[in-house]
């Protein structure tokens, strides 16, 4: 088999991993050698899904012995199969990374024979990258459940970022769909990661030394191909923040390949909303400081499919706005609608030097169609500022929620489709109070 | 504070050049109505005050920077220098003004209106180097890397760090197409350039197997499930992709062809 065969049959089999940073290191090679890394990443191209193209995603063979019933390369699958010799894979890694393609390697792999012996093969294309070559580049390397340690301190040292893919959020799912993997087996080598990173942290005499996996760990879930609700997933999310010091949780939507009576139906979209609405919440544990249980709860365990998280969040915390934006600190001004941590920062270092109004917030990148409802300036609100919840509602849902918000609930009379939000009607308001959460 | 006067400063174009401007703003007490590179200069019919660039002078003004408003300010005003801000020698000399008089806290100040605009065009150049530090593509010749690029902003001073860290034993030369500048590596020194245009020769084989490659990576690297293509322009726009291997190369494949039949159905249709 040629290896354009084999570069189209292990790029499709890698590519509904979603992972594809290259973020969390900043280095570069040494005499002789090749590469470096940029500790906020670099996105080299999007591919026509919109995804960030950034290392060369691959598997190292899709030859597989378990029968995952979600995953394309489960055994039973009727699919043409190859592998990489790593001498291969290492000198098309390198080819692309001088013509400034790619930012490194993304190694993943199905289980050909057993964990180990793949691992060594991904292990040994590590090697001839960084030693033969000299690579500075980044590589995210995956590990295989059921590696030996061994093994994993290996690719540890070699690798930026390792990663152990959970795939499905409950022991119940993984027990149906992917019967060849355990919660153990998943979350064993993510604690040992954990501490390997820590000790070699601690043990490094100097700032030479190589170190674990420097760019740390991150994990994928699969989001719609069980059960689980917005509420357990993102939950679990917080947990790997916290219990294993995770840098990413990935989701990704699951697009069915498979006809399988326990999966939804090929053919049925992707739950790309939920996906993105995990996301931003996502962004809002790591970066807005809020936990999960101010996101979702017990009685609200899926997210408002028109407001994205933190509106929603806010339209339910009405009592503690506005806040004024020449005296709310910096955590304060994190939590309003239209201000995010970019605009937040600048806030805070405009108003040392003067006071603060909308047009010059407006300068400032924050978007005051939402913002305004929610911050004061100097004590003032905004001229001509309605706050009934109509406006508040229609000012935080974007284009297309209002679009699916009328679509879900249509008005009988064509002409108030023009005036959408100004006629009274009494299903709308219904609508409302669920959205704000008074029902 | 001066009067804005009627005279018109026109420099060399160099960025001590643009220093002695502001050296002569202060001697002559005056605020210039422009400050013309000899490029913008030459499409004016406007007479003005010929500035001599006068390396002590700029030395004088250069020094002055960090001594008043902190190093920050040094390094921001060579950054605005490198954009493609209209008139971006005025926002700079008001800018410095501003520096003089109220020290560091000129860099705090992102609501006046000559600082927010020099923020926002710094931003902007920013934004256009990091993303062809990405975007930016090499062929190979005979051993040597060569790319081209047609940025906005000037960005080869931005860009010179990161690619003689990354490709430190290689040889390399980076193409300004539309501020006709070079970027020449080889181990272990930089030099930028003028000049005036770049001829490529044929790829050869071995070139052409790794573009064809790469081109097939990226199509198949697509969950077609997930199609999006205003996704992927607003964050790649199409300004970038006439030099990306993925895209150009009309001779193997016909995507540029393809954007403008696309394009042409679009009017169509309005």
């Amino acid at each position: 088999m040629d290896v354009f065969q084999k570069l189209e049959i292990l790029t499709a089999a890698a590519k509904y991993d979603v992972a594809c940073t290259s973020s969390g290191v900043d280095k570069q090679a040494s005499a002789g050698g090749i590469g470096s890394a940029a500790s906020e990443g670099i996105c080299h191209s999007f591919a026509a899904d919109g995804r960030c193209i950034s290392l060369l995603k691959v598997l190292m063979t899709n030859v597989c012995a378990y029968d995952c019933k979600y995953c394309v390369n489960r055994c039973s699958n009727d699919t043409p199969r190859t592998m990489f010799a790593p001498r291969q894979l290492a000198e098309l890694t390198i080819n692309f990374y001088r013509r400034n393609y790619i930012e490194g390697l993304f190694l993943s792999s199905a289980v050909l024979q057993s964990p180990d012996y793949t691992s060594e093969q991904m292990l040994e294309v590590l090697r001839i990258l960084r030693d033969e070559y000299g690579f500075a580049g980044y590589i995210h390397a995956k590990i295989i459940p059921g590696t030996d340690r061994d093994l994993v301190a290996g690719i540890g040292m070699l690798a930026d970022r390792i990663s152990v893919n959970i795939e499905l959020p409950s022991q119940d799912s993984l027990r149906m769909l992917a019967p060849d993997k355990s919660k153990q087996a998943i979350l064993m080598p993510m604690d040992y990661i954990n501490k390997r990173i820590v000790e070699t942290k601690a043990e490094r005499k100097s700032r030479h030394a190589p170190k674990f996996a420097p760019a740390g760990q991150s994990t994928q879930i699969i989001i719609g191909a069980s059960p689980e609700t917005d509420y357990r997933i993102l939950n679990l999310t917080e947990k790997l923040y916290q219990k294993y010091k995770l840098k990413r949780v990935f989701f990704s939507a699951y697009i069915p390949v498979v006809e399988n009576s326990l999966l939804p139906a090929v053919g049925s979209k992707p739950p790309l909303l939920r996906e993105n609405r995990l996301y931003q919440a996502d962004w809002l544990i790591r970066f807005y400081g809020y936990t999960a249980d101010e996101l979702l709860d017990e009685n609200n365990q899926s997210f408002n499919p028109y407001l994205d998280p933190k509106c929603n969040w806010a339209i339910n915390h009405m009592e503690l706005f506005p806040v004024d934006v020449n005296r709310a600190p910096y955590n304060h001004l994190l939590r309003v609608p239209g201000i995010g941590v970019r605009s937040a920062k600048r806030i805070l270092t405009a108003r040392r030097s003067a006071k603060l109004g909308f047009e010059g917030l407006k300068k400032l990148g924050v978007v005051l169609k939402r913002a305004k409802h929610f911050i004061t300036c100097s004590g003032k609100s905004m001229d001509g500022l309605k706050n009934s919840t109509d406006a508040v509602l229609q000012a935080l849902m974007s284009k297309k929620a209002l679009r699916m918000y009328y679509e879900d609930f249509p008005v009988q009379q064509a002409a108030e489709q023009l005036s959408l939000f100004d006629e009274p009607l009494y299903l709308r308001e219904e609508v409302q109070k669920c959205l704000s959460g008074q029902m | 504070m001066p009067e804005r006067s009627n005279v018109i400063y026109h420099y060399d174009g160099s960025f001590d050049g643009l220093l002695c401007c502001v050296f002569e703003c202060y001697a002559k007490n005056e605020i210039p109505l422009e400050i013309l590179s000899p490029e913008i200069a030459r499409t004016t019919l406007f007479s003005g005050k010929e500035i001599i660039t006068d390396p002590h002078k700029a030395r004088r003004v250069l020094v002055s920077i960090p001594k008043r408003m902190g190093h920050d300010a040094l390094n921001f005003v060579r950054n605005a220098y490198l954009t493609c801000l209209a008139q971006k020698e005025l926002y700079i000399l008001r800018f410095l003004r501003l520096g003089y008089r109220h020290g560091p806290s000129v860099m705090e100040m992102l609501t006046d209106e000559v600082v927010n605009t020099l923020f926002k065009a710094v931003n902007h150049l920013k934004k256009e180097s990091h993303l062809l530090k990405g975007f930016l593509r090499f062929s190979v010749f005979e051993n040597v890397l060569l790319g081209q690029i047609e940025p906005k902003n000037q960005v080869l001073p931005l860009l010179a760090k990161h690619f003689c860290q990354r490709y430190r034993e290689e040889r390399f030369f980076i193409y300004d197409k539309t501020h006709s500048m070079a970027l020449v590596y080889k181990p272990y020194q930089f030099s930028i350039i003028r000049m005036e245009s770049l001829l490529l020769s044929e790829a050869d084989e071995e070139e052409k197997f790794f573009r064809e490659l790469w081109r097939l990576f990226y199509d198949t690297i697509e969950v077609e499930g997930r199609h999006n293509p205003r996704c992927r322009m607003s964050h790649m726009p199409k300004r970038y992709w006439k030099h990306m291997t993925e895209f150009g190369d009309p001779d193997s494949r016909d995507g540029t062809k393809d954007f403008s039949s696309k394009k042409l159905k679009f009017r169509g249709s309005i």
